[in-house]
């Protein structure tokens, strides 16, 4: 940005606008540099580093063996107690991101809907949980669901069970934790998603005869379909990469890649399987971002 | 709603039923807000162990709040290490910001999605990968350490928010003020950031509650020193059983509100949440 004096002005021409173009190229890269170079430091270089940590090899006590083959890398995917973890990472993935979808669907479509004057409190109600620690709210859960917790104590209380359930330090207690924790994000994906559903259209297709059932499958969940994926993909990309819910609920009996990747960094010390866990975490994601773009140009070509 | 503007000669039927699907609604909210619940009541109970229902109710957990010394050193932590971050990511996100909405480049939209994508990687590999890279310079449990790895997972916020304020409040004063003579540089002193000042705000709250509240790469760049509260929390909950984090929990999700209410008053909590 330069002072535009008046000869300037009235001069015009290419000379002019060239040295603009340069005096502007040095501004924006000026302004993008602070940005770049922390993103480099903090972002970029570490990502790079686990990609190049997991061609090498795992030694005896942490030793990092300097090679470059797909040791590492196949270990994930031949070793069957590896590829467990990964069927189940991804199996508790698809879990959460069903269920949550499922149970924040009808808040996000009440969010979207009403006229209440309290719709301002109820959608930060929503969200506000966005901003407490998973820590909290995993302890919460354990507070809810342990063995002395307020599930047990109170179905132990009415006689309905004589021994406590087991509810936490396994697969149940994460995929409970995880929906809940996920839910906010959910439900602030599907609440833009209705922004663009139009309720004359439900009205429309009432008016002409059709029945609530197939107003909502017609129209009402059809049209708010890509707001449903995209609500469904965030879910699942969040909870295969998650630790704190799975290490606090799961209790060290829930293996997934996420714990996994924890013991192998800091507890066995074999930082080239951590890298290649990390690979396929990664690949795992890529897996789902891809399927979604398939299935969201599909539901999008319906649209149109 | 629209619905009163046109006449429809038929009664409204939004699917599912009314009633049903109110208590519906609202069952769902129980759930979502039950964690949140219980830490509340529990954190207020006698139980000496980490037991429902509470046998009777005290203050016993508030008061010694101050007495856990792993609290108190990993508040000071966190406390120390978000303000560090917010004050770095402002000075990273803010020109970036600028730069995208202001000028046209090559490679724009790719620098805007590499600003924005942390928010997708998922944080267990981004953690990894700064334990490695941190451990070879020897940075692992000190601050600029931690600081490193916050600024990716915050720098999206204070990019979003500033884009967000950019591009929805009007700017057009900044032309007036360059035809009137002021340079670049005093139009957005004196026009521009006052008038972006509220997203910059918010994105910097934003930031500094992500990276406070930060667990994981906390966890992997500094735990055999200079742990953060949640840290401090997550080793705390895994080891003992009793209601103290119910109570520091409640203290940290009153400050929560709190932020919360002052962004929602400077720009409405989706946006800034990524609605």
């Amino acid at each position: 940005m330069t002072k535009p004096r008046p000869d300037e002005l009235a001069a015009g021409g290419a000379d002019r606008d060239k040295r603009r173009r340069n005096l502007d190229r040095r501004t924006y890269w000026g302004l993008l540099l602070p940005g770049l170079l922390g993103l480099l430091v903090g972002y970029v270089l570490p990502l790079l580093w686990i990609l190049r940590m997991a061609f090498n090899k795992g030694g005896p006590d942490g030793l990092v063996i300097s090679a470059f083959s797909g040791d590492s890398l196949r270990k994930p995917l031949t070793d069957s107690y590896y590829l467990k973890v990964t069927v189940t990472t991804f199996r508790m993935g698809l879990l959460v991101a069903v269920l949550c979808v499922l149970a924040s669907y009808p808040i996000a479509l009440f969010l979207a809907r009403s006229t209440s004057k309290w719709k301002g409190l109820l959608t930060a109600l929503a969200i506000a949980p966005l901003l407490t620690s998973s820590v909290a709210r995993s302890y919460g859960w354990i507070v809810i669901l342990g063995s002395n917790g307020l599930v047990n104590s109170s179905l132990l209380g009415l006689g309905v069970i004589s021994t406590p359930l087991k509810l936490t330090n396994n697969m149940t207690g994460v995929v409970i934790g995880l929906v809940e924790i996920f839910m906010p994000y959910a439900i602030l994906v599907m609440i833009s998603g209705f922004g663009q559903l139009n309720p004359q259209l439900e009205q429309a297709a009432a008016s002409l005869g059709a029945n609530a059932v197939k107003v909502f499958t017609r129209i009402t969940l059809r049209l708010s379909m890509p707001g449903v994926l995209t609500a469904f993909l965030l879910v699942f990309v969040l909870s295969i990469s998650t630790f704190v819910t799975p290490r606090l609920l799961g209790g060290g009996s829930v293996r997934v890649l996420a714990t996994e990747i924890y013991d192998q960094a800091n507890v066995l010390i074999n930082w080239p399987l951590a890298a290649a866990l990390s690979v396929i975490v990664f690949a795992l994601f890529g897996i789902v971002i891809s399927g979604y773009q398939r299935l969201i140009r599909k539901v999008e070509g319906i649209d149109r | 709603m629209s619905s009163r503007e046109v006449p429809v000669p038929f009664k409204r039927r939004t699917g599912l039923g009314r009633p049903a699907f109110r208590v519906l609604v609202a069952l769902l909210y129980l759930f979502l807000l039950a964690p949140l619940l219980i830490v509340l009541v529990i954190s207020f109970s006698s139980n000496q162990f980490l037991s429902f229902p509470p046998e009777g109710f005290s203050l016993q957990w508030y008061r010694d709040l101050p007495h856990e010394t792993v609290f108190v050193t990993g508040l000071q932590t966190s406390l120390i290490t978000a303000s560090i971050v917010t004050l770095i990511v402002l000075v990273m996100g803010v020109p970036a910001a600028l730069a995208i909405s202001r000028y046209d480049f090559k490679g724009k939209q790719l620098v805007a999605s590499l600003f924005l994508s942390p928010l997708i990687v998922p944080t267990i590999v981004l953690a990894l990968g700064l334990l490695l890279i941190l451990g070879r310079v020897g940075w692992t449990d000190t601050y600029q350490g931690i600081v490193i790895g916050h600024l990716s997972i915050t720098v999206p916020y204070v990019v979003r928010t500033t884009l967000i304020s950019l591009q929805t409040r009007d700017t057009s004063c900044e032309d007036a003020a360059r035809i009137l003579g002021a340079s670049g540089w005093t139009a957005l002193r004196r026009i521009t950031l006052p008038i972006i000042a509220p997203g910059i705000v918010a994105g910097a709250v934003m930031a500094f509650i992500v990276s406070f509240d930060e667990a994981v790469i906390s966890l992997f760049v500094a735990q055999s020193g200079l742990r953060t509260l949640p840290v401090e929390v997550l080793t705390y909950v895994e080891n003992q059983a009793d209601a103290s984090v119910a109570a520091l929990s409640v203290c940290l999700i009153l400050f929560s509100v709190l932020v919360v209410v002052a962004v929602e008053r400077l720009m409405g909590l989706r946006v800034a949440a990524g609605g």
